[in-house]
């Protein structure tokens, strides 16, 4: 039981409305035929009534003058026998005198004169008994349980004198063809209803629930941290329901809102962790490479004033000196500052990138699209928005595939300058681009990684942001840098 | 009485009335009275044959005043008594009434013409028991106890007949049956029997015979176990101050009708083949039955 009342009110609905109209026009069938039964039955009994008092009138004198014939024609007139369906026709009438002996009967071989109604069955031993307990000059109608029988009784009498009392018996089954033809009717006009409703209720209940249904999905889903979001043309009404709707597209909006932000905070706090982690080592490892660095330029100066030294011990400083300056690139590379006196940006700046970049592009035949719009100066320190430049467009061409296109756009909004580098090719996987702005993060073969990261960090140090996006089968890196006084 | 004995009884009889035909073809041919009543002539129509066959009496009705040339009133009552009061009182010059009435009735009447029921003026008594009898009773004795109907208190094969077969048996007519009653047409002796209101009953040979021609589901609803000697067929007859003139007019126009084709076609309707002449004698077992109860015969 419990499991029907935990099914969705996608089904609930529905089946609640179709038992409740099931139940109601069965109910109202149920009444109506039960009340055409007991009219039906009335009828016969007032009809009978009324045939009686005729038959009881006339029997009286004949049966007074023993004329049995006529007694026999008298009642049977009344039954033509012609339809046998016809509920109100009796199927017997008799008299029977004051001790329950037969006088006349329509039916003489199942009650044959003279007979005693006590002997003619267990109905008719009823019907005599009723007739001794009841007022023998008053008109009665018996119906006796287990019995096929409905009696109409009428006392054959005239100014006291009684002679007998009439029965006209009708069958009740002679009720049932017509109660059925009525109970058929009626089901036939139910069975209508019922088609005509339950499809209508199962239409409106299915669209009362779908929108229960996705809300209740969608609450779900927002418990779980990832509400959907729910269309407003799923439920255009201001009802409750309406009401409802509006409160969870409110909440689910802010709930994606601040998903949106932690993972952004997230993201950043876990860069600047890492940037601190690598200046650190950075700095430790800088200060013996610096001395080691010393050292080994002595040693090579003394060497140069001094004749030559053996080729062996040459090669082997030669091949320390370019080991720790390439230690030493690395680890300056780790310790991003803003160390360079800065001058203002330029457009010049952008056409020496420009000749830098070409012979890499060239090799590659990509397309250069160059698009730069900038004022004569800008306050942004030049060389470190060259770095920035010079980084991403190397990382574009390196992605972008033979004969692609790779494009610069540059230029000033009111907050700063927008950068925004492009190229053909396919955004690097999930995983990489969940940690591209991490150093020795490479999406290529040999790239050290270090390229993107110095970029993200150059880029905090001037209060911008960094994003990656990709759309159209092209790469997109956008940057924005704020002005650092703006005018 | 045998009843097996009658038949050379018969022979003799039959002679005789085609003796009595040749007379009364001969009379025909006689210059005819030429009474004219101002009134018009009575026919006292009786249960002696199907006298509810409305149309056939309205048709036969016609032919009569037609041949007669004088209007013609058919008076219809369904028991011989109220016939026999209207003879008694002089309001019927002729009546169809059944053979003990016309003995009953005695000097006060005058034979006219006696119907042909396939081909001889005679009939008997059918006792006759509901085909679905489970007792499968076969003969009067087998009857005792029974609920009988009879046809007409002046009926002698619905009446007159059973309760002389019954003496003949050595039992009491008015004990004999646990119950009787008279349905007062032979007709409805039949029904009664069919329908099982009575168990047995005594009825008209013509009667049950047309009936089992016309209606045979009627009569297939009872069994005939008996047959009676044969009786005088119900006669036609005339009140005696009727004009001897009208009497042999009519008489003349009921034996001629089998030569008229219209005429015959209302016998073949009545299941009749036509009329003699007839004599007293022919009634004379019935007048004996009659004697046995000690009623009067007006001889």
């Amino acid at each position: 039981m419990r499991r029907i009342f935990d099914l969705s009110l996608r089904h609930k609905i529905p089946l609640w409305g179709s038992g409740l109209i099931v139940a109601a026009t069965l109910a109202v069938s149920i009444g109506l035929m039960l009340r055409a039964f007991d009219d039906l039955k009335r009828d016969v009994v007032i009809s009978s009534e009324g045939l009686g008092r005729t038959l009881a009138k006339t029997l009286f004198p004949v049966l007074l003058h023993d004329d049995l014939w006529r007694a026999i024609e008298i009642i049977n007139a009344p039954l033509h026998g012609e339809k046998p369906a016809d509920p109100l026709e009796a199927k017997a009438i008799f008299v029977v005198s004051p001790d329950m002996k037969v006088l006349v009967s329509s039916a003489p071989r199942s009650m044959p004169l003279a007979a005693d109604l006590d002997s003619l069955g267990a109905d008719y031993q009823q019907l005599a008994a009723a007739l001794r307990g009841a007022d023998p000059d008053r008109e009665h109608s018996f119906e006796f349980p287990a019995s096929d029988f409905l009696h109409v009784t009428v006392p054959v009498a005239e100014e006291g004198g009684r002679i007998g009392t009439l029965v006209i018996s009708h069958s009740k089954n002679v009720f049932l063809p017509r109660f059925y033809g009525i109970a058929a009717g009626g089901i036939g006009m139910g069975a209508l209803v019922l088609a005509v409703l339950l499809p209508l209720n199962w239409y409106w209940g299915r669209r009362m629930a779908a929108p229960l249904v996705r809300l209740a999905h969608g609450m779900d889903e927002m418990v779980h941290g990832a509400p959907a979001e729910l269309s407003p043309d799923l439920y255009g009404y201001r009802d409750e329901l309406g009401q409802l709707f509006a409160a969870y597209r409110e909440a689910s909006a802010a709930i994606r809102q601040k998903a949106a932000l932690e993972r952004e905070v997230l993201q950043s706090e876990r860069l600047a962790a890492v940037g601190r982690l690598a200046a650190g080592i950075a700095h430790e490892v800088n200060n013996p490479l610096a001395g080691m660095l010393m050292a080994l330029d002595n040693l090579k100066q003394r060497h140069e004033a001094e004749p030559p030294p053996e080729p062996h011990l040459a090669r082997t400083l030669a091949f320390l000196e370019r080991g720790l300056q390439h230690v030493s690139d690395t680890v300056g590379a780790l310790l991003v500052e803003a160390r360079i006196q800065p001058r203002p940006l330029t457009q010049q700046d952008f056409d020496d990138l420009r000749t830098l970049i070409e012979p890499q592009s060239a090799k590659k035949s990509l397309r250069l699209e160059w698009q730069v719009e900038l004022p004569a100066t800008l306050s942004l320190p030049a060389s470190l928005v060259r770095q920035i430049t010079i980084n991403l467009l190397l990382n574009a061409i390196q992605a972008a595939p033979s004969g692609g296109t790779v494009r610069l756009h540059a230029g000033v909004d009111a907050d700063g300058l927008a950068l925004q580098v492009t190229n053909d090719g396919e955004l690097p996987s999930a995983e990489v681009l969940a940690h591209i702005f991490e150093p020795f993060v490479s999406g290529r073969d040999g790239g050290h990684g270090l390229g993107l990261w110095v970029t993200y960090q150059t880029v905090q140090q001037l209060g911008g942001h960094i994003a990656v996006d990709h759309a159209e089968g092209r790469v997109l890196f956008r940057i924005h840098l704020p002005l650092e006084n703006p005018q | 009485m045998n009843f097996e004995a009658l038949p050379s009884g018969n022979m003799r009889r039959r002679d005789f009335l085609r003796h009595l035909t040749v007379i009364a073809a001969a009379a025909g041919l006689a210059p005819s009275a030429l009474a004219t009543p101002s009134r018009p002539i009575r026919v006292g129509m009786t249960p002696a044959f199907l006298h509810d066959q409305h149309t056939l009496l309205a048709d036969w009705r016609l032919y009569l005043q037609e041949k007669l040339g004088t209007p013609v009133e058919f008076v219809q009552r369904d028991s011989y008594r109220e016939t026999m009061d209207l003879l008694h009182l002089g309001k019927l010059d002729f009546a169809w009434v059944c053979d003990y009435p016309y003995v009953y009735l005695g000097s006060l009447v005058k034979l006219l013409a006696v119907p042909l029921n396939q081909g001889r003026p005679y009939y008997r008594s059918y006792l006759i028991v509901g085909a679905d009898d489970f007792l499968r009773r076969s003969s009067m004795s087998d009857l005792k106890g029974a609920v009988f109907a009879f046809a007409d208190p002046y009926s002698n094969t619905g009446y007159l007949a059973p309760r002389f077969r019954i003496r003949q048996l050595g039992g009491d007519p008015a004990t004999f049956f646990r119950r009787t009653f008279f349905t007062w047409s032979h007709r409805k002796v039949i029904e009664a029997v069919a329908k099982g209101f009575a168990e047995a009953g005594a009825v008209d040979s013509f009667v049950w015979d047309t009936l089992n021609k016309l209606k045979p589901e009627l009569t297939q609803g009872t069994r005939v176990i008996e047959r009676s000697p044969e009786y005088g067929f119900p006669p036609f007859i005339a009140h005696r101050s009727v004009a001897a003139e009208d009497f042999a007019r009519m008489q003349k126009v009921l034996l001629d009708m089998p030569k008229d084709p219209t005429g015959k076609h209302l016998l073949d309707r009545l299941n009749l083949d036509g009329f003699v002449v007839g004599d007293r004698r022919m009634y004379d077992s019935v007048a004996d039955m009659m004697r046995v109860f000690g009623e009067q015969t007006g001889n």
